[in-house]
């Protein structure tokens, strides 16, 4: 059974706007209302211990779902279930079951030092003394916090205080973990050092795991399926690789030639740049392989070096994104 | 009940981390509050009594007001507007608990380390200085604390109020200014209300705000007894209900009906 369930979920805002072409002192004192549509008809299940990567451009209605889901906002329309609860409903009960970290707000006390933050954590989630002492000693371990839980959570640096944030999303074993962007503004150590926890964390305590980010890296490393959604809508839901196979079947051959020439003209590929001695051929996967592709430079000019670039993940997802507001439709037909 | 008591010993040591702040604090109510006194020595030459206060009474009206400032907490108080304003509300209302008893419990916390630290002091120095008046009645004590803990819960019950403001209202500092003109006249603060002319002692005995400083004044001065005292002090009681309330469903129309700032 799915520990996610989400039906036809739909959020509208009335957003007040100042009346247009009104003038005078009474045009910012009368106003009229526009409806927002942040979340519309999106459907999606997620099943337990599944990692799953909602990603979406910022204003696609990522924050709106996450907040629908744990219950802080009323959604308008729809249906959705989070570990048997239902959120706005049964919010304080179903809290036990989630954990929440907003990358960019805080749920740390500002002047406590980290530790007196967990303490209290304890006590709002009731958590038994043996769970919270083990729980938060293996955090404290595998993300090396032990040196800075007496620093008052305000001297933390931003890594540190991610760490903690995690450390204090997981104190009473939540089945469902809600991560939105967990490693905005971190160094690459940082941002590698919280992957690997939460992807020891999915595996060991099986915990479910439901990501938004901007960071491609992100879910490249720990997401095996994504929810692509945009203006409230959803426009992928399924396999990464599976996305990657459909919409990254561009890829770009780069050589080094021993001398400067002219574009090379060689079958199923198109030159894209030409720098000096170097070379960039873009061809597609069902045309031909990079093998045959190589050789047939090789007959045409004597190569000194090449690679091979896949597209990113990133350029895929900015392909859907270009392609949705063309009105194309993506949506795999059979969603993993 | 438990949590709300870790919740109340968090409160008052996140303000007794900042010991410097205290003191100077303490100094400046001190110092505001012997300004005060002498205006109050000054109109009390001319005349014994004003509004049935003599002027030991006054003063001793002026010095436990001066403790009373930090423990009500009557001025500026915006945690939770800001963190409506800043999105970061987010985080508490997915919490387990109950959003109002939980800041009800922080604040009681806080008032407690402010009564305690920034309230004795001023009232000491004032005592040494001047002659001050003591309750005759042992039990006078026990009632002014009580009352003191029931201000601090009418204050809060305001602030809490006027702070959820800022899910409508993007400038929130508008309702503040009002709330804080209403908190420091009406409450009794300035002057007792018994010095006020007629009109404005009824309207301040209409709103809730004699109840954050005037009411356990006239406990401490033995103003009131009997059935006059209980009457007094209930009403005091049934301002801060009828605020929990107010604030309780105000926060349940917030969740219903507004965006959380900050996407």
């Amino acid at each position: 059974m799915a520990i996610i369930e989400v039906r036809d979920l739909s959020k509208q805002f009335r957003v007040a706007r100042p009346r247009e072409g009104a003038r005078g002192p009474l045009a910012r004192v009368r106003r009229e209302y526009t409806d927002v549509r942040a979340v519309e008809r999106v459907s999606f299940d997620v099943e337990p211990g599944e990692m799953v990567g909602y990603i979406g451009p910022n204003g696609a209605g990522k924050s709106t779902t996450i907040k629908m889901l744990t219950g802080i906002l009323v959604p308008s329309g729809g249906r959705l279930t989070v570990a048997g609860f239902e959120p706005s409903r049964q919010r304080k009960e179903m809290a036990r079951h989630i954990g929440v970290v907003f990358g960019q707000r805080t749920q740390l006390w500002w002047d406590l030092p980290l530790a007196d933050s967990f303490t209290l954590l304890k006590h709002i989630y009731r958590v038994p003394d043996e769970r919270f002492a083990a729980n938060l000693g293996r955090c404290i371990d595998t993300m090396e916090m032990a040196e800075f839980l007496r620093t008052p959570v305000r001297q933390l640096s931003l890594g540190q205080r991610m760490r903690g944030e995690l450390t204090a999303a997981l104190l009473h074993n939540p089945e469902v973990l809600y991560l939105d962007e967990p490693t905005i503004g971190l160094d690459v150590v940082a941002k590698s050092r919280i992957r690997e926890f939460l992807t020891s964390l999915n595996r060991d305590a099986g915990t479910t795991i439901l990501l938004t980010t901007h960071d491609m890296g992100d879910i490249e490393r720990l997401c095996r399926r994504v929810i692509i959604i945009d203006r409230g809508g959803i426009l992928y839901d399924g396999d990464l690789e599976r996305l990657k196979a459909r919409f990254a079947t561009e890829r770009t051959l780069v050589v080094d030639l021993e001398e400067p020439a002219p574009a090379l003209d060689v079958p199923f590929a198109t030159v894209e740049r030409v720098e000096g001695p170097r070379q960039w051929l873009r061809f597609q996967r069902a045309d031909t392989s990079a093998a045959e592709l190589i050789a047939a430079v090789a007959r045409a000019a004597r190569i000194v070096d090449l690679r091979v670039d896949e597209p990113s993940i990133e350029d895929v997802v900015l392909r859907i994104y270009a392609g949705a507001a063309k009105g194309i439709a993506i949506n795999d037909p059979s969603p993993g | 009940m438990r949590l709300y008591w870790e919740v109340f010993r968090h409160g008052y040591r996140r303000w007794a981390t900042y010991r410097a702040a205290t003191a100077a604090g303490v100094f400046t109510n001190t110092v505001f509050g012997f300004l005060r006194a002498y205006v109050l020595v000054a109109v009390f030459a001319a005349s014994a009594t004003i509004g049935g206060y003599d002027r030991s009474d006054a003063l001793t009206y002026v010095f436990l007001g001066q403790g009373m400032i930090m423990a009500v907490y009557m001025w500026s108080w915006w945690e939770i507007a800001l963190a409506i304003r800043s999105g970061d509300i987010v985080t508490d209302l997915s919490r387990p608990f109950d959003y109002q008893a939980y800041w009800l419990a922080q604040d009681l916390g806080r008032a407690c380390y402010h009564a305690v630290f920034r309230g004795i002091p001023p009232f000491v120095v004032g005592a040494i200085v001047f002659d001050l008046r003591m309750p005759e009645s042992p039990l006078t004590w026990v009632l002014f604390a009580a009352s003191v803990v029931m201000a601090v819960c009418v204050s809060f019950g305001v602030r809490f109020l006027v702070n959820l403001a800022a899910f409508w209202l993007l400038d929130y500092r508008g309702v503040g200014a009002i709330a804080t003109a209403c908190g420091t006249f009406l409450s009794g603060f300035v002057v007792p209300v018994a010095f006020f002319p007629g009109w404005l002692a009824v309207i301040a005995h209409a709103l809730p705000f004699r109840g954050m400083i005037q009411v356990p004044i006239d406990v401490f001065l033995e103003k009131e007894s009997g059935g006059a005292l209980f009457v007094m002090l209930a009403v005091q009681v049934g301002w801060a209900a009828a605020l929990f309330a107010a604030g309780r469903l105000v926060l349940r129309a917030a969740r219903r009906r507004v965006v959380v700032q900050g996407g």
